[in-house]
């Protein structure tokens, strides 16, 4: 019995071996995804990551750019994989433990000190004459460094429908006059008096880096912030000084009072189906919007709480590899890539704003006279870039915690303090993060 | 006979009458009807919450499927309403092109039932084995390993996952080149860094321990005596008699290997190598797509339930016999 039985357990062990060397052989095809390597021809291959999967539009004109790119020169070859937005920094830190990043990678902008600060990138050495014609907020920094630049920025505002405005007889505000806070809080009242139920969208019901990039500048606007930003070193005093208290007392009585609600759903839905007056929402959202309201649609400066209006900057961006083998490649790829013609593409398959004047003029949505156009004024007037510090990764998920703590009723003063506990002992605990 | 048949009277006596007989048959009879009414009263009761039950778990299932058939904004607007759960409105198979378009999915499909294959069949045999050895074989240290495997059982995954990845991307593999193997370093990137990992497991062990420890010695003791090895043994007569445990195992090993999520994130760069639930955020842009959503998650969903379905008899009868729930 036990005669017959070996060659039975031999041939297991080999068909799951040979099983597994095939399973194994199959996904090593490809080859890898680590930094430079040498393809066919003596072309050297460049790896390059985007969060773009499932995205299209987007993927569209990277395929474009790439195809241009490679065929324009015999040096190089950009080779793209694209993870689904989600799931893309968990596979970056994945990556960068395991030694595997690839050259070029795209990140939020809000990222970038961190991952500088960790070792990931390296700065970004492109043609300085690119840098100084993006959008300053399409320009990562960290440590006076540039280490990422992006096609496109992103830029929030007001939506409102004229009619609906002028029939309550709401004041139409303006980049040169805002709604103040007072107005504001008015005009939500009133549209509430006039049947709308809960007559501000204000996206409460998103998670996430939305409630940094929507929430924390109108906290600005009130004359807190997320940090000091003189030195970086602490949260004291901005998140929990008398302006951010009294901003977080309105934004909380703006639920108890059912101006806003977190109920709903992510996008601009109610809002398209008048079954909100006000949306606070970004320039992604608007041909939907345009189509619903048409010619009645207004794009509506975010108010003024106190030190003018603020709008979030940094969207994603690109930057190299700390440990990409051929850095001259991918910043040939990159210097390549900012073309106006591109960024243009960009901007209009995807809705974004343009990074560049002359992909601007380009755009069919974001030129002059174009329907899109106000969000560029806004990005122009209003955008601030969230703190520059490799803090901000522990900075938004605490926010945001308070944030929705704040908007479920917790004391303001005492969750704010907290918040700045929280926030301060990570920066100590990594010994300022370089600052 | 009673004295009152002598006398050529009706049957009377214990018996009674012939129409007392009858009465009695007749009410007999009525409580026997009466009895079976209960029966059925209580069987129809008694189905009545498991219908409502079934309803109740069903609905997911209904709800995901009739979505997939509607655009985002009726999905939305019905959701508050029994349509939510009725194909009616605007239907159409537009999201499951979308989702065509959006996502490999037959790839996805297919790397899933590659790799959830491999860890189900490799799994069993090597747990079975090893708690084989644990279950029956004499050797110094086993409940002291026993016991070491089972502490296993309390470290999260997440907790281990970035030090599993370091090392993966360090060990040795084989790779072809122009047809010539060659001896290189990292697993990343591959299907087996899926599967290698998964394959032993400190549940299932623990689970074919248990099960082989209630089958009898004397088994083992007389298959030693006809000559039987151990591993004949194992084959010929525990696995035999373990169709639950091995039915169980296979159930709770299939659905996370099925579901896995976190680890192809990180090991696997290549989008031909990734599984199905990687490929779930492809739908969450800036606006979820809602429709391709559903579309997507009925498409991934069909290969298990047909799984279930196939193996409903094994699925009941294991955990009728191992009482464990997956």
């Amino acid at each position: 019995m036990t005669r017959r039985s070996l060659p039975g357990m031999l041939a297991m062990t080999a068909a799951s071996a040979t099983l597994l060397a095939a399973c194994g052989q199959a996904g090593q095809a490809d080859g890898g995804s680590g930094g430079g390597g040498d393809a066919d021809g003596g072309t050297t291959e460049i790896s390059m990551w985007t969060h773009s999967a499932g995205n299209p539009a987007e993927l569209e004109v990277y395929e474009q750019i790439i195809a241009d790119f490679n065929g324009s020169q015999d040096d190089y070859e950009v080779v793209m994989e694209s993870f689904p937005q989600g799931a893309y920094n968990d596979a970056v830190v994945a990556g960068a433990a395991a030694g595997d990043l690839p050259c070029l990678l795209d990140m939020d902008g809000p990222i970038v000190p961190n991952w500088a600060w960790a070792g990931y990138i390296q700065p970004l050495g492109i043609d300085e004459g690119i840098i100084d014609s993006l959008l300053p907020t399409a320009v990562g920094r960290y440590q006076d460094e540039v280490y990422s630049a992006g096609y496109w920025d992103a830029a929030l505002s007001i939506f409102a429908r004229e009619s609906v405005l002028t029939e309550n007889g709401i004041r139409i505000p303006t980049t040169d006059e805002p709604w103040t806070l007072e107005e504001f809080d008015a005009a939500l009242v009133t549209l509430q008096g006039a049947g709308y139920e809960t007559p501000l969208d204000i996206g409460a019901e998103d998670a996430g880096e939305w409630w940094p990039y929507a929430y924390s500048p109108m906290l600005q606007s009130a004359g807190g912030d997320l940090i000091d930003r003189d030195t970086f070193l602490t949260a004291d005093g901005a998140l929990n000084g008398p302006e951010a208290v009294e901003f977080f007392e309105w934004f909380q009585s703006a639920f108890e009072r059912g101006l806003a609600s977190d109920a709903g759903t992510i996008g601009n839905e109610e809002f398209n189906n008048d079954e909100v007056a006000l949306s606070y929402t970004g320039v992604w959202n608007a041909l939907g919007s345009l189509e619903a309201a048409g010619d009645d649609l207004l794009i509506l400066p975010p108010p003024d709480f106190g030190n003018g209006p603020k709008i979030g900057g940094a969207s994603w961006q690109w930057g190299i590899s700390a440990e990409c083998a051929d850095a001259d490649g991918a910043r040939a790829y990159l210097e390549f890539s900012f073309q106006d013609e591109y960024i243009a593409a960009f901007a209009d398959k995807q809705v974004v704003i343009p990074a560049t004047k002359g992909a601007e003029e380009l755009s069919e949505m974001f030129g002059e006279g174009d329907p899109l156009q106000p969000f560029v004024e806004l990005s122009q007037l209003y955008a601030l870039e969230r703190p520059p510090t490799p803090a901000y990764a522990v900075i938004s998920s605490v926010f945001e915690r308070a944030g929705k703590d704040i908007m479920n009723g917790a004391d303001v003063q005492s969750t704010l303090d907290q918040a700045v506990q929280e926030i301060d002992a990570n920066i100590e605990s990594n010994d300022g993060y370089g600052f | 006979m009673s004295s009152d048949t002598t006398r050529g009277g009706p049957p009377s006596g214990r018996l009674g009458t012939p129409d007392q007989m009858a009465a009695r048959d007749a009410e007999r009879v009525r409580s026997a009807e009466e009895a079976a009414r209960r029966r059925r009263r209580r069987k129809v009761v008694g189905y009545v919450p498991m219908v409502l039950l079934a309803l109740f778990f069903l609905f997911p299932l209904v709800f995901m499927f009739v979505s997939s058939l509607k655009p985002d904004a009726q999905i939305l607007s019905d959701i508050d309403s029994p349509q939510a759960f009725l194909p009616v409105g605007d239907i159409s198979l537009d999201n499951y092109s979308g989702v065509f378009d959006r996502v490999p999915v037959a790839r996805f499909i297919l790397n899933s039932v590659l790799v959830t294959t491999l860890i189900v069949g490799l799994g069993v045999i090597v747990n079975s084995m090893a708690g084989f050895a644990l279950s029956r074989l004499e050797w110094s240290g086993r409940k002291v390993l026993l016991t070491v495997i089972i502490a296993t059982l309390i470290v999260p995954f997440e907790t281990i996952a970035i030090p599993m990845v370091y090392w993966v991307s360090k060990l040795p593999t084989i790779v072809m080149e122009n047809g010539v193997p060659m001896y290189d370093f990292g697993w990343l990137n591959s299907y087996h860094v899926q599967i290698v990992p998964f394959i032993a497991n400190a549940f299932s062990i623990f689970l074919f321990t248990q099960y082989f420890s209630t089958i009898p010695k004397s088994f083992d003791e007389a298959a030693r005596i006809d000559g039987a090895g151990w591993f004949t043994i194992y084959r010929r007569i525990i696995v035999p008699l373990s169709g639950p445990a091995f039915a169980t195992v296979a159930i709770l090993t299939f659905l996370p290997a099925w579901n896995q999520y976190l680890w192809p994130l990180m090991v696997v760069q290549q989008e031909e190598l990734r599984p199905v639930m990687v490929g779930m955020q492809y739908f969450f842009q800036i606006n979820p797509a809602w429709g391709e959503v559903m579309a997507y998650t009925s498409l991934i969903t069909l290969p298990v339930l047909v799984m279930f379905l196939a193996f409903q008899r094994a699925f009941v009868s294991s955990i009728a016999s191992s009482g464990v729930k997956g």
